[in-house]
């Protein structure tokens, strides 16, 4: 085999895997546009200010979803309230505080397994654990205690990922300026690795978001608006679940669907936005 | 040999062991204040081991262990009543690579002084405006302090590496290769720079370019595995080696 032969060949195969690559990564992309446009089409329809700021009637069949949009916010938000100091806490530990050993090892491995167990265990979980063990009823507390389990796995893992890239000679100047390990983690590390911190909080906000699984067992499924953290709430995917499974209403569950999503849409582009004014105002001020 | 000038920091029969490897055996000698030292040596001589043990950033490596003395101003550093961040706040560091934190530049002059709990913009403004003049970089940044420290050349980025390590109001000033990253235009902006800060700060250089330390320094120390074999005013050194190794390493037979 010369050499004209051989690459001649590897032109061939360039070409052919190349078609193979451009086919998947439109698959990649067609199959989100479909779900998502599919979804917007069928619920589409009900969208109108009346169904978001109302409270449902005959079960959800007619009236509105004020209730599991007000009860699905709170408990997401309160739960990322609960995961992002002990995750982000832990991460500092494992990068900062601990060379790697048997012990960093035994965390990891843990943080790790606890990312790997199905959601309707948590959901299991927290129903028999916060909500009968420690009487808090089917309410928001349980459900975001609940759910703050299952996203802490996540929160762990970018955080420790984002402060992993923070180059070790940024630490070296730190100490030789005489600052010490925690002086180093508030005022060069976290600063460094924050985008990659809040964009792992959002990751798991969006898993939060859509979970259903676990609060079904922990939040409860009640159709009022919740007055206060011990209320039980019925959230966004519970239910379309409900509505959906059980026939109440085909159309309200497609938009409820489709709130559901235009919601993830909602909190990603927020968060990022976020992230941008704040590195902004960071390098106004001075 | 210092010509007047006073002994600044003073090694004592100083060791350096990591695990069982000797790195540093038996070093004594001083360096001169107000002056420029560079220490020259092949890669894994020690130089960078020693140039780190006067502030003590061997500490954060495990398996370190010295014996001996290092006195800054008569006081041995490795006592153990010596505070840590008192000893580095006397002594900065500028590191090879000019580093700038993901800050504005004004932060990343006031990082130094917040860490020793200066935290009012009041009193960080002086503090940061005459370290950027100390390093002539104030003419060309004073409009805009508060832009990423990322948008500047990469000679300007150790130029505030330098404004940062003096930022705590030191006495001396180590730079481990501080321009292996640079240019030749940079690197002879940094060596003047070195010589004027000499004025009020001790300096010592760890270089591995030969005619840096010949342009840019007062004494230089040549070190071949962990010994100083010559230490002498730096023309005296390069025009007139003693040693035969140090003549093979400076006509570049050695290393």
């Amino acid at each position: 085999m010369n050499a004209y032969t051989t690459s001649h060949r590897s032109k061939k195969e360039d070409r052919i895997m190349l078609a193979l690559l451009r086919l998947s990564a439109f698959l990649a992309v067609a199959i989100l546009v479909f779900i998502v446009g599919y979804i917007m089409v069928q619920g589409f329809p009900v969208l109108n200010l009346g169904f978001l700021l109302s409270s449902p009637t005959k079960m959800g069949r007619e009236g509105g979803i004020l209730p599991s949009i007000v009860g699905t916010v709170v408990l997401t938000l309160l739960s990322a309230a609960i995961a992002t100091p002990l995750g982000v806490g832990t991460a500092i530990f494992l990068t900062e505080y601990t060379r790697e050993g048997t012990f960093s090892k035994v965390i990891r491995f843990g943080t790790e397994s606890l990312a790997g167990i199905p959601s309707i265990i948590f959901g299991l979980f927290g129903f028999l654990f916060f909500v009968i063990r420690l009487n808090m009823g089917w309410s928001i507390l349980s459900g975001a205690l609940t759910l703050a389990s299952m996203i802490l796995p996540t929160v762990v893992r970018t955080s420790e990922e984002a402060i992993r890239t923070v180059p070790d000679v940024y630490r070296e100047i730190s100490f030789a300026l005489g600052g010490s390990r925690w002086q180093t983690v508030t005022s060069v590390v976290l600063p460094s690795a924050l985008p990659g911190i809040v964009t792992g909080i959002i990751l798991a906000i969006g898993r939060a978001v859509g979970e259903t699984a676990a609060v079904i067992f922990t939040a409860g499924s009640s159709l009022r608006l919740p007055q206060s953290i011990f209320d039980p709430v019925r959230t966004l995917p519970v239910h379309f679940y409900i509505l959906a499974r059980e026939g109440i209403s085909i159309e309200n569950a497609y938009g409820t669907a489709a709130v559901l999503m235009i919601a993830v849409l909602l909190v990603n582009v927020s968060a990022y936005l976020i992230i941008n004014r704040v590195a902004a105002r960071r390098l106004e001020r001075r | 040999m210092f010509a007047g000038k006073a002994a600044k920091i003073e090694l004592r029969e100083f060791e350096l062991y990591y695990g069982d490897f000797r790195v540093l055996k038996k070093v004594s000698a001083a360096f001169a204040a107000n002056a420029v030292t560079a220490i020259i040596g092949p890669s894994g001589c020690g130089k960078s081991t020693l140039l780190r043990s006067i502030n003590r950033m061997n500490d954060l490596i495990e398996g370190v262990r010295v014996t001996g003395e290092i006195r800054l101003d008569g006081k041995n550093i490795y006592d153990p009543d010596v505070d840590l961040i008192w000893l580095r706040a006397r002594i900065g560091m500028v590191f090879q690579r000019p580093v700038a934190f993901p800050l504005s530049i004004f932060d990343n002059v006031a990082a130094a002084p917040r860490v020793r709990g200066i935290l009012s913009h009041k009193e960080l403004v002086p503090i940061v405006e005459t370290s950027l003049k100390a390093v002539g970089l104030w003419p060309e940044v004073k409009d805009r302090l508060g832009q990423a420290a990322s948008s500047l050349s990469l000679g300007d980025q150790q130029k505030l590496s330098i404004a940062r390590a003096i930022a705590t109001q030191p006495d001396v000033v180590l730079f481990d290769e501080p321009c292996s990253a640079l240019d030749p235009i940079a690197t002879h902006t940094i060596e003047d720079l070195m010589q004027s800060l000499s004025e009020h700060y001790t300096i010592i250089i760890v270089t591995h370019n030969m005619q840096q330390a010949a342009r840019a320094s007062d004494f230089t120390m040549f070190m071949l595995d962990g010994n100083i074999v010559e230490y002498s005013p730096t023309r005296e050194l390069f025009t007139n080696p003693k040693d035969t190794r140090t003549e093979n390493y400076i006509t570049g037979k050695l290393g």
